[in-house]
């Protein structure tokens, strides 16, 4: 009784099973990325400077996967990850905002938003991704999903209808940014919490801003000043009590030497309790109290320093030098303030990004056309990477991080 | 008797290219420091000028942007920097010829790129 029954019930079901798996089969044909499914979380992308290209890398083999062209001038290109950690936002000094889904290699979208832009970033929220110009300056803000343009706050400033150029973009909780304005010597906090209402308070800084970081937990704003000695604090969390200057005469009344390349501060070295800063026109990191915020130590290096970055376990600080002193890395030991490492990882060291947990750092060797990769327990290289003309390297491990 | 005109025009056009040749030979650094200060420029200025010299933190060195400038104002700001600007003094990195140089060729349209030379480890 039971077999007619199941013979005529067998042929339905198979058809059906068919069917369906080849719906599955043709959708994935259209629909899935060229790599296989894979996490985010060990990828980043490589600058290729000169040529207006990505490569878009992985640290666990340490290996290229893909290119992306076409994003245009990439000199002092900078890039902000969405917080899935799957697109990378990058700009380019050309003014170009490209969204690049990482996992794809390829842009998904792409505008042209200003003469002449240096950075960028990302909202606590992931919905709104902000570029910094100089040309017209100040700041724009972009829908993330569609890169459509939600509020342009100009940097004005006098009463002749100038513009700043805009430095030290960092994001802070509730969706706000602080930036800096290298002309007015101002910093400014503009909240996109409501991105058609922007709101912006001012503050008085200094003498030509270049550059500023946040601390991890968005507390305060540093700003490096090019025009005088020490740099501008702001509390964020008490912001009333307005910019207060931190190792102010840190030269001495020394000529300063001259400064062939702007040191950096964003990527921030701030390891045990304390804040590890380029000085400007010295060849010295400066070592500041992160309570205090007075001065704890100088220490003394091969030239002038441009990156200052701490491993992320903070048990040391990496250091890269401006040119022509940009084939030398030191390594400062965090306990005692000491150089315990002075390397030559290649020509031309441009750039440094330490792998999410610090056990190796990606090296840019602009002029030996690669990437070098060390071992940061022995300071060993473990292998290079063919790039041209390399620059700015950037791990999706920034995606989760206040102030990259 | 006159020389045919095609012969005289012939010879001012060699006389010329001559004049120029060695006028250019004299102030051309060799080949392989020309290559170098090409690619300190695009890379190193670069930082702050651009990579094609539009400008950034530092104004654009383009020939558009530099005509009306006098080359030899060009050449002290190279070499001597200009206070109260990021503007650093080059001199010990380059000669003042080598300056005047880079300013000519800036003011022409700038070269590009051949790539770093292949010298030992900067040092």
């Amino acid at each position: 009784m039971s077999a007619p029954q199941s013979a005529r019930l067998a042929p339905p079901l198979v058809w059906v099973m068919v069917l369906s798996a080849m719906v599955l089969l043709l959708s994935a044909c259209t629909t899935m990325p060229q790599t296989a499914a894979r996490g985010t979380g060990d990828l980043g992308v490589v600058i290729e400077r000169a040529d207006g290209r990505l490569k878009v890398v992985e640290t666990s083999g340490r290996t290229v996967l893909a290119e992306v062209e076409g994003l245009g001038d990439l000199s002092h290109a900078s890039v902000v990850f969405s917080r899935d950690a799957r697109y990378a936002f990058v700009f380019g000094r050309d003014g170009g905002l490209t969204k690049v889904d990482v996992l794809a290699a390829r842009i998904v979208a792409r505008v042209v938003q200003a003469g002449n832009a240096i950075g960028g970033a990302i909202s606590q929220d992931g919905r709104i991704v902000v570029a910094q110009n100089y040309e017209p300056g100040g700041i724009k803000a972009f829908d993330a999903d569609t890169l459509e343009l939600l509020a342009d706050v100009p940097a004005d400033y006098g009463s002749e209808g100038k513009r700043s150029k805009v430095v030290g973009l960092a994001d802070l909780p509730g969706n706000r940014f602080v930036y800096s304005l290298f002309d007015a010597g101002e910093i400014r906090v503009t909240d996109l919490s409501d991105p058609g209402n922007p709101k912006t308070e001012r503050f008085a800084a200094g003498k030509q801003p270049y550059d500023a970081l946040v601390t991890p937990d968005g507390r305060y704003y540093i700003a490096g000043l090019f025009g005088e000695d020490g740099l501008a604090m702001l509390d964020l969390w008490q912001p009333e009590k307005g910019v207060r200057k931190v190792l102010a005469g840190y030269g001495r009344g020394e000529a300063p030497l001259p400064v062939y390349k702007m040191p950096h501060l964003r990527g921030w070295a701030i390891a045990g309790g304390r804040a590890y800063l380029p000085a400007i026109g010295r060849h010295e990191v400066l070592v500041v109290d992160t309570r205090s915020w007075e001065e704890v130590s100088r220490i003394a290096v091969k030239s002038q320093p441009v990156f200052v970055m701490a491993r992320p376990d903070g048990r040391e600080v990496w250091v890269n030098f401006a040119f022509p002193d940009n084939g030398w890395v030191q390594v400062i030991d965090t306990l005692d303030n000491s150089v315990v490492e002075t390397l030559q990882p290649g020509r031309a060291i441009l750039h440094m990004e330490f792998t999410p947990r610090g056990e190796a750092v990606w090296l840019s060797a602009r002029d030996d056309n690669r990437i070098v990769v060390y071992d940061t327990g022995s300071r060993r290289p473990l292998g290079a990477l063919a790039a041209a003309s390399p620059s700015g390297i950037f791990f999706t491990s920034r995606a989760a991080r206040t102030g990259f | 008797m006159k020389p045919p005109p095609l012969v005289a025009h012939v010879a001012v056009f060699i006389g010329a290219a001559l004049i120029a040749a060695y006028a250019s030979a004299a102030d051309q650094p060799d080949p392989l420091r020309y290559r170098e200060l090409v690619h300190i420029v695009r890379q190193d200025c670069g930082s702050c000028h651009g990579l094609t010299l539009a400008g950034g933190l530092g104004p654009a060195l383009t020939p558009e942007a530099l005509a009306d400038k006098p080359p030899e104002g060009l050449v002290a700001t190279i070499v001597g920097g200009r206070p109260g600007t990021p503007m650093p003094p080059f001199l010990g990195i380059v000669s003042e010829a080598e300056a005047s140089w880079i300013v000519d060729q800036l003011m022409r349209g700038f070269p590009a790129d051949g790539g770093a030379t292949a010298a030992a480890p900067t040092n």
